[in-house]
């Protein structure tokens, strides 16, 4: 500022790189270790290069009359996304709201539902099908619920940690005025957690329209029982038809639902 | 009308907030608190509707013992003080009508605020958007208006809540001069035409002798002045202070 130069002692030395140099070295020796504990190999997947050729062989050209077939369980596999997901997410409201630390004063209450919700993200969507089939029978029932109890998981906790960030300030405000506690949620959270919320229901579709697809293949309804028949009669190119009917159903909802959330936040 | 008695505020830290406070403010007063911050103007507004509880003594509204009150007795008790913040402290992405409507819901059970208000809240609401000169922003969202516009829908808020007693604390502290002047001049207008008892927190010491009826200093925790404007002379607000009066505590040459 003063036009003499500061002298170099004063000037901040730049972080060492050694650690940055030790991170890539644990991360080669995990991953090195890994592959040689479960005993992977290159040699293993250049032997079955030849299968995997034969494979894509045969599920070309894709057998596009198949769809006729599967436009039914498709649209199942749709409704059931969306019938656990919206199920999911009215549960995930009353949660949300116990699992937030400025909602619930107790830790022990909310620390409780945090775990539960971990527990719940924690078992994978296939297994929860699984369960489900053994309790209810097939169908997509199950199905139904296996993504409803995965989507109160994830937009539980997405939604307990935005309302954690909340403004204060309306709260304050309606404590002022006299407002219950339902009331001071209604009027000063929910209207900042709506977009936010709504946000995370559409993510939560994406996946479940994804999870949807596959769940058919423990029993639980929707396009993945078609995935296991062609898969078993080996039919490649059949499976090869619904992979992708899938992916365009994937995709168009994708796009739909970062379409809407742009337009929310 | 508003009664403090022996109040001190202890803060889990071991920090006196306020020591020994023994005041009373009567019914139509314009009570401007001034004081360094930290010297506890606002701990000792938010005692008065309980926003921070009290560690010793006793707080008195219109006879009811706010300090004692619990459940709904409390949330009568506060639904009678309205309180206006630095902040304004609205719901940005609601519309200004469903902000100053929000003071109305200590009227209602918690299912019939669910499904809307009765009309003669909404009347009320517009009525009190009138008084404050905004009525024709009632269906704008609030994050579009103006600071000093955002103050007077919290205003506004305060004067649907039909409160007896309003609260500012430092109202105009995140707002410039001529928005400054409106938002006070609005708080004076409802104070001389409603009779409503107003304490109001403020930094600037010369906008505290042009709207006061009664200056109340702070210097920490304590009551070191209470008295009439004419007697809170420069000197006096030097006591106050602890020091001589600084540039930046008046509006008028803070900020030309």
């Amino acid at each position: 500022m003063n036009g003499t130069p500061t002298p170099s002692a004063a000037l901040p030395k730049p972080p060492r790189k050694l650690k940055h140099l030790l991170t890539l070295v644990l991360v080669i020796l995990l991953l090195w270790g890994s592959a040689h504990r479960i005993e992977a190999s290159f040699g293993r997947l250049f032997k079955g290069l030849p299968n995997m050729w034969d494979l894509i062989a045969e599920m070309f050209p894709p057998k596009w009359t198949y769809f006729d077939n599967v436009v039914q369980p498709m649209l199942d596999t749709i409704r059931m996304a969306i019938a656990g997901t919206t199920l999911g997410a009215i549960v995930a409201v009353p949660i949300a709201v116990l699992a937030a630390s400025n909602m619930v004063r107790s830790p022990w209450i909310y620390q409780f539902f945090r775990i539960v919700l971990n527990l719940l993200r924690t078992v994978p969507d296939l297994l929860l099908a699984a369960l489900f089939v053994a309790i209810f029978g097939l169908g997509m029932i199950p199905g139904i619920l296996a993504l409803a109890v995965f989507s109160v998981g994830l937009i539980a906790k997405l939604t307990y940690e935005s309302l954690e960030t909340i403004d204060r300030g309306p709260m304050e405000a309606m404590t002022s005025v006299g407002a219950n506690k339902l009331q001071l949620i209604l009027f000063s959270v929910v209207p900042q957690m709506i977009p936010y919320f709504i946000s995370y229901v559409l993510y939560t579709l994406e996946i479940n329209v994804r999870a949807a697809a596959v769940l058919g293949l423990v029993g639980a309804g929707g396009i993945g029982l078609y995935y296991e028949k062609t898969l078993g009669f080996l039919e490649y190119d059949k499976t090869n038809a619904i992979i992708l009917f899938t992916l365009a159903i994937v995709l168009a909802v994708d796009y739909l639902s970062t379409k809407l959330r742009e337009k929310l936040l | 009308m508003i009664e403090l008695r022996n109040v001190s505020k202890i803060y889990p830290n071991g920090t006196k907030g306020l020591n020994n406070i023994n005041l009373t403010f009567g019914k139509g007063e314009f009570v401007v608190v001034v004081g360094l911050s930290g010297a506890g103007k606002s701990t000792l507004l938010r005692s008065i509707n309980r926003l921070h509880e009290i560690s010793e003594g006793d707080i008195r509204i219109q006879g009811q013992s706010i300090t004692a009150a619990k459940g709904v007795q409390l949330r009568r008790i506060r639904r009678g003080i309205g309180m206006v913040f630095q902040s304004f402290n609205l719901v940005k992405r609601s519309s200004v009508l469903r902000n100053v409507l929000a003071g109305r819901v200590g009227y209602h059970s918690t299912l019939r605020t669910l499904f809307g208000f009765p009309k003669h809240d909404v009347e009320l609401a517009l009525q009190a958007l009138g008084r404050v000169n905004i009525a024709e922003k009632a269906y704008t969202r609030a994050d579009q208006l103006s600071g000093g516009q955002q103050q007077r829908v919290a205003i506004a808020r305060v004067l649907a809540q039909e409160a007896q007693i309003i609260l500012a604390d430092e109202p105009v502290a995140s707002l410039d001069p001529l928005t400054t002047k409106q938002v006070m001049d609005d708080l004076q207008r409802i104070n001389q035409e409603l009779g409503i008892t107003t304490i109001v927190n403020l930094h600037y010491i010369d906008l505290a002798r042009e709207y006061a009826t009664r200056i109340v200093g702070l210097r920490a925790g304590e009551v070191v002045f209470d008295g009439p404007v004419s007697e809170a002379t420069d000197e006096r607000f030097a006591e106050i202070y602890g020091r001589p009066i600084q540039r930046d505590e008046l509006l008028e040459v803070a900020q030309p």
